[in-house]
């Protein structure tokens, strides 16, 4: 199939997620978020949402508790190491 | 379109035809450095644009590198954009002439011919701007300051059809700083010859594109699903673009005759195409050919004039129809490319490969660095190419040099 | 009020699943950016971990609308888009150049010191990760003393880091600004000022790279507070002549100013590997004089 039907003339290219891919499968650590330590879980508030400021990836929603986005984090574990309560730990990918 | 009927003569050189021209083109976006001799360009481009003569921003960039930026992002948003420069300039411009043509930008750039260093040299020749043959730019040459003020305006509408850069190339001081009397277009009728730039993309938060990204060797699938080109293919684009220019250029051509009665409906100048010995030469040069021409047909030599007015895209099929009858084929180059010969004479050569025309050609080097040429020097470098035919006086194989060696 | 976590825009301008290393800090820096300018905005990238980050044709990583540049054009296309917009009579819309600390200290720097004394209307960001990291690692004109790189690999480099963002104030700018990835909402605070005002705004980001500086993913956010915590990297922002120090520079001097050594900084980190005590003295020296400096400037103590 040719790309005669693309009606680009340079390189021009749209926003998408997921351009690199599925960059979950990038992951050998995984962070899982533990409830009852969680600040906003833990007082049903929305505050703190440190991981979700220090995220790199923009991976991370400010619910209660945050989610993370599993099909495109990382595994940076950036998110385990701000979080000022350690609710964020991070497990061989292997035993998700 | 309505005729321009009144003409409205005055003595300019190259550089105030180029800046008129640029204004009548309505530039929204000027990026220019100085450097001679294209210098007085800029300071008349300048002069308009603070004197509130033409609204445009006029950037005062601190190299050429930077105009060719300041151009090609003044385009993705929209602007028409122009520059100028020579020599130097055109070579520290080079990678970004690359990325104009690339993200195919219809800027268009004066290209004031001069001569390349080491060493310094501030004259003409034309090697600056066949340096730049590769860079996916239109090329357009001219042989005197009427075709300057007349390409510069066309160069405009040829872009923003094609989506193509155009450099419109002119001989530094023979052109450049030299007088001659110039027909100004009627700026109502420049208007409606050349429309408002009507971009293929802008640069736009509410609709976010990206422009000039890695690209892959091999295509790729956008967001929508949809095939795109890979890098490959989008190279494919800009050959097919300059190829098919052609009839833009012929096209731009004709209409420019319509609306201002000059007329630019082919792809080369020609005089006397029943001659069997053809001089092929560009810009000036064409100019001083024909004189030469003449005083061989004084001394029963039958010669024509094959003056190249474009040169990217090469009219390959036009030079073969011009050259039908030619015998012997004399190709003047005012440039070199070192170790071969001549970069007209290559084309030439290679336009007539495989045709029924079986012409010998001979290539002269001409002009370096601004050494004069005088038309007599033409006829006997002709005569000489004649007298080749029959007795090894010249190498086949490599250029003449008229030089003093 | 002041902005923090909770309360600051939710809405993403860089996508998931974009090509950065895992703890890329220059990532983080870009969407704190993104988020203050709230994507109205125009951006020019040079080659660098941003060209990497925007994604390959035809789809990008990043929400705005981006024109990518070579290397040593930053500032003259940041101009030239400041221009066309102008002379289109587009308003409302921020030019934002962001490149890396090559294209910045080094091959950008002459069409960024034009467009500065030009005065072009634009923010320009160098997100600084102290060397050539898009090809792997070599030394740059921002690489600090002692660390190996590609191209000092065996006695790591012997040269100072150039200052740039002095270099920039050199120029009479309205705002020259720096901040740390580490801390995002310092960061964002001076980007949403610097969108407000006119001329040519400089802001030197300092963003740990986890593979160029050998240190773990997890561990970027602390670098950076490393690096603020012992005077390498000062917070501060100059507007109209006036310096402050902000943010944990600033808490820094209010609480007495005493630094942390450096030595920690440098021994959490495997590109110092060669790093000689007498270059850990020498930057500590170079640390405490620079500090006293900022110290002595500051108005808003």
């Amino acid at each position: 199939m040719g790309t005669r039907e693309c009606n680009h003339i340079c390189d021009e290219s749209s926003p998408g997620i997921g351009e690199a891919g599925i960059t979950g499968e990038w992951r050998i650590e995984v962070p899982s978020i533990d409830e009852k330590k969680c600040i906003p879980a833990r007082s049903n508030k929305p505050t703190c949402f440190l991981c979700w400021l220090y995220c790199p990836e923009a991976v991370i929603t400010k619910g209660i508790p945050p989610s993370i986005n599993l099909e495109y984090c990382k595994g940076c574990g950036i998110c385990s190491q701000v979080c000022p309560v350690q609710a964020i730990t991070m497990l061989p990918e292997e035993k998700m | 379109m309505a005729t321009q009927k009144k003409s409205n003569i005055h003595i300019l050189d190259g550089n105030q035809a180029a800046a008129i021209a640029a204004k009548l083109s309505r530039v929204q976006v000027i990026a220019a450095y100085p450097i001679t001799p294209q210098t007085p360009l800029t300071e008349q481009l300048s002069q308009y644009v603070e004197a509130g003569e033409l609204q445009a921003e006029y950037v005062a960039v601190e190299s050429e590198h930077s105009a060719m930026a300041v151009c090609t992002s003044a385009s993705l948003v929209g602007a028409r954009a122009f520059t100028a420069t020579s020599s130097h300039g055109l070579a520290y411009m080079h990678e970004m002439l690359h990325w104009a043509a690339g993200a195919r930008l219809p800027i268009v750039l004066a290209c004031v011919n001069r001569a390349i260093g080491a060493p310094w040299n501030v004259l003409n020749d034309q090697q600056d701007s066949i340096a730049q043959r590769d860079t996916g730019w239109i090329q357009i040459y001219c042989r005197n300051n009427q075709e300057i003020m007349d390409s510069v305006i066309q160069a405009f509408r040829i872009a923003e059809i094609v989506h193509v850069p155009v450099m419109v190339c002119y001989d530094g001081y023979i052109l450049s700083h030299t007088e001659m009397p110039v027909d100004i277009p009627d700026q109502a009728a420049v208007d409606r010859y050349l429309p408002a730039y009507q971009p293929h993309t802008v640069l736009d938060p509410s609709n976010p594109k990206n422009y000039n990204l890695v690209t892959l060797a091999n295509p790729r699938v956008g967001v929508d699903g949809k095939l795109c080109h890979g890098y490959m293919e989008l190279r494919y684009l800009l050959q097919e673009a300059l190829q098919n220019s052609r009839e833009t250029i012929l096209q731009a051509g004709r209409e420019f005759n319509e609306v201002f009665g000059r007329d630019y409906s082919d792809m080369f100048w020609e005089d006397r195409e029943d001659a069997e010995i053809t001089i092929v030469a560009m810009g000036s040069l064409a100019m001083e050919a024909i004189v030469a021409a003449d005083m061989l047909r004084e001394e029963g030599i039958r010669v024509g004039v094959l003056g190249l007015r474009v040169f990217r895209p090469f009219p390959k099929s036009d030079v073969v129809r011009a050259l039908r009858k030619s015998k012997l084929i004399v190709v003047f180059d005012k440039n070199i490319s070192y170790g071969s010969e001549g970069a007209t004479c290559s084309e030439i050569k290679s336009a007539l490969y495989g045709t029924y025309i079986n012409a010998s050609i001979r290539n002269f080097i001409v002009g370096l660095g601004g050494r004069d040429i005088k038309a007599r020097e033409l006829v006997d470098a002709t005569k000489k190419a004649i007298a080749s035919l029959k007795e090894t006086v010249i190498n086949p194989d490599y250029p003449e040099w008229i030089c003093q060696i | 009020m002041k902005t923090n976590a909770v309360n600051l825009i939710e809405q993403e301008w860089i996508l998931p699943g974009n090509r950065t290393c895992p703890g890329c800090a220059l990532s983080l820096a870009y969407r704190h950016t993104l988020k203050a300018l709230e994507g109205q905005c125009i951006v020019t990238v040079p080659a660098s971990c941003a060209t990497v980050l925007h994604g390959m044709y035809p789809i990008t990583a990043v929400n705005v609308p981006c024109v990518n540049t070579p290397f040593a054009s930053t500032g003259a296309s940041a101009t030239g888009l400041v221009a066309g917009l102008k002379a289109l009579g587009r308003k409302g819309i921020t030019v934002l150049a962001f490149a890396g600390d090559g294209g910045t200290h080094d091959i950008g720097i002459q069409s960024l010191s034009g467009a500065a004394e030009r005065q072009y209307d634009f923010i320009y960001m160098c997100y600084d990760n102290e060397g050539y990291m898009n090809t792997g690692n070599q030394r740059s004109g921002s690489t600090p003393l002692g660390a190996v790189s590609g191209t000092t690999p065996v006695l790591g480099k012997q040269q100072y880091q150039k200052d740039m963002t002095a270099i920039m104030e050199a120029h009479g700018l309205p705002y020259v600004a720096t901040c740390s990835a580490s801390y995002p909402l310092d960061l964002y605070e001076k980007v949403k000022k610097a969108r407000t005002i006119e001329g040519t705004r400089f802001i030197h980001v300092h963003t740990p790279c986890p593979p160029g500086w050998l240190f773990p993913f997890s561990d970027t956010i602390r670098m950076g507070e490393m690096a603020v915590e012992t005077g390498l990297v000062v917070l501060y922002e100059i507007e109209d002549d006036i310096f402050r120090l902000t943010s944990a520079s600033e808490s820094l001097a209010r609480k007495g100013g005493t630094l942390q050594p450096v030595r920690e900084y440098f021994i959490s980190q495997g590109r110092f590997k060669t790093i000689t005590e007498e270059q850990i003295d020498e930057l500590q020296n170079w640390v405490n004089t620079r500090w006293k400096h900022c110290l002595h400037r500051a108005t808003n103590l």
